[in-house]
């Protein structure tokens, strides 16, 4: 077995078995802490999607996270004060139910991915991160100034949304939900990075000219790659709110992006559970490291730094190689 | 009945003029070596049937539809596979992974291909990039041969190589040429290869066509003035 497959089932293993143990050790802040963390590592894999597949370096993800967590908030909000979303030309009402937030979130970052794409995908390098940091500051401001939904104080959800048969207020199994989801998109995206579509996207990467030989449309895979990855981004942002029971404008904000990019550096870019060990490592950074000073982000830095510096295949590349498998 | 015809193509890089009124066919099967000196517009040429460069005078043909609109994806599709010169292979991936991303439905898939080239069924989960140059070649032609086209170009496909690698490539084009209806343009500077796969030559000089006709008919005059050889 090689390396990274063995790398690949501990995560996935000490993810399971932490809330595992700490539900024993009656430690429900430990598993509420995991659930970030896997949360965080979808973020990090939709990312991964567009920065590590396809070289493609958003720095507006945070539209798209935040998109799926308004999604929730705000169907949420209907829904607990039992008002209408709308009611002409359609009736639509807020709702509850996780599946159908989830949906919604996942369309709506894929729409809000697809139109922002189509748009920044005309330029590349410097060019390219700017205009989605650009697209993703006008969602951030937007939500400031739109009081219907909390503007800068953000919306509160009272009880979190249910998922049919689950008690979902209780932490392991909201935890059992998101772990599952973190799975499913795991296994999307490893069949994605391994189907003609995202070895095309690998080589337009290195080739764009070369691609284009063999017939396919660069401009075409990357769009396609953006969206899924606003997607699966999104589908992150509703858990997040549903999380916190709470989604303000900071979840849009260009830190977050910043944040997320950070999960996939540390993690190991274009590698499929890259995101998973990075956002993991991010988390247990932040509890342990917070800990020690409320400057920690300080620390980080020079963490960050030194994988940039000495360890480019992130925490995935000092553990199994550089070279990313193929297998 | 020409399959490829091009007739009186200019091709410009910027203000820079390339190529002059330059005429070529190629019929169905029929293998085309295109000659000429370093510098004399074989790339040039090649890059115009590809689409990866626009002509403005003349017209380029292939299988009756006119090719001037289409973008390099579109002649791709529309049947034109490249073999580029230098190789390059997606360094990135496998030898299988190269092959399947290119795959489009038809006689040519990784079974034929590795049939063609026994030594990339061999490498199959190896990284392109840490193949021979020589293997690097044949995934290359295979890579081309995965995209099902019905016309075949070799831009310099033995260059660099070590001979006994330069004959398996030849052998196999060889096999090509006896086994499938494939129409195919070789560049390349080994005469005495080309002259047991070539039905026809045209030789390129300062970008102009300036003999075209049968390769049997090519005598040491013709390629001593033109080809310094």
């Amino acid at each position: 077995m090689k390396r990274e497959t063995i790398l690949n089932a501990v995560i996935l293993l000490a993810l399971l078995m932490l809330p595992v143990w700490a539900l024993f050790a009656d430690e429900p802040f430990l598993i509420t802490l995991t659930t970030r963390a896997v949360i965080l590592a979808i973020a990090g894999i939709g990312l991964n999607f567009a920065l590590g597949f396809g070289g493609l370096v958003s720095l507006g993800h945070a539209a798209f996270f935040g998109l799926g967590g308004y999604a929730m908030g705000i169907l949420a909000y209907h829904a607990q004060n039992y008002t209408p979303m709308m009611e002409w030309p359609l009736l639509i009402e807020g709702t509850k139910s996780m599946p159908l937030i989830w949906l919604v979130a996942i369309v709506t970052g894929a729409l809000a991915a697809l139109v922002i794409g189509a748009l920044s995908l005309r330029t590349t390098g410097v060019y390219f991160i700017m205009i989605t940091l650009a697209f993703g500051q006008m969602f951030y401001y937007f939500a400031i100034s739109w009081p219907a939904y909390g503007g800068e104080d953000g919306l509160s959800i009272y009880v979190r949304n249910g998922f049919p048969g689950l008690n979902t207020m209780d932490p392991i199994q909201f935890f059992a939900i998101c772990y599952v989801l973190l799975l499913i998109v795991l296994f999307g995206t490893w069949r994605a990075a391994r189907s003609p579509f995202g070895l095309m996207l690998g080589a337009a990467r290195q080739n764009p000219d070369r691609v284009q030989a063999v017939g396919q449309v660069p401009y075409r895979l990357y769009l396609t790659a953006f969206t899924i990855s606003g997607a699966i981004t999104g589908l992150a942002g509703a858990l997040f709110a549903d999380l916190n029971r709470f989604v303000s404008p900071a979840m849009l904000s260009w830190q977050t992006s910043g944040e997320i990019m950070v999960f996939v550096i540390l993690g190991g870019v274009g590698r499929v559970f890259g995101p998973v060990a990075g956002a993991a490592l991010f988390i247990l950074l932040e509890h342990s490291l917070g800990g020690l000073s409320e400057f920690w982000h300080i620390y980080l830095g020079a963490i960050l730094l030194g994988v940039v510096l000495f360890a480019r295949g992130g925490l995935y590349g000092l553990i199994v190689g550089r070279e990313v498998a193929h297998d | 009945m020409s399959f490829l015809k091009l007739s009186h193509v200019s091709a410009f890089y910027g203000p820079s003029q390339a190529l002059f009124d330059v005429d070529l066919a190629v019929g169905e099967g029929e293998v085309l070596a295109l000659m000429g000196r370093n510098g004399m517009g074989k790339s040039t040429t090649l890059k115009v049937i590809c689409r990866l460069l626009k002509h403005r005078g003349g017209s380029v043909l292939f299988d009756d539809r006119d090719l001037s609109r289409l973008k390099p994806h579109q002649a791709a599709r529309a049947g034109i596979g490249l073999v580029p010169e230098g190789r390059r292979c997606f360094t990135n991936l496998t030898v299988h992974e190269n092959l399947i991303a290119a795959a489009r439905p038809g006689a040519w898939d990784f079974a034929a291909v590795s049939d063609l080239f026994p030594r990339l069924a061999e490498r199959r989960d190896q990284l392109a990039g840490s193949l021979s140059g020589g293997e690097q070649q044949m995934l290359a032609i295979g890579r081309a041969l995965m995209t099902n086209p019905r016309l075949l170009i070799l831009d310099e496909a033995t260059e660099g190589l070590a001979p006994v690698v330069r004959l398996e490539i030849w052998a196999a084009i060889a096999r090509l040429k006896a086994e499938t209806g494939l129409a195919i343009i070789v560049v390349d500077k080994s005469l005495k290869e080309l002259a047991s796969v070539a039905d026809s030559a045209v030789i390129l000089e300062k970008g102009r066509s300036v003999w075209a006709g049968a390769f049997a008919d090519l005598t040491p005059d013709i390629t001593d003035r033109h080809l310094g050889i």
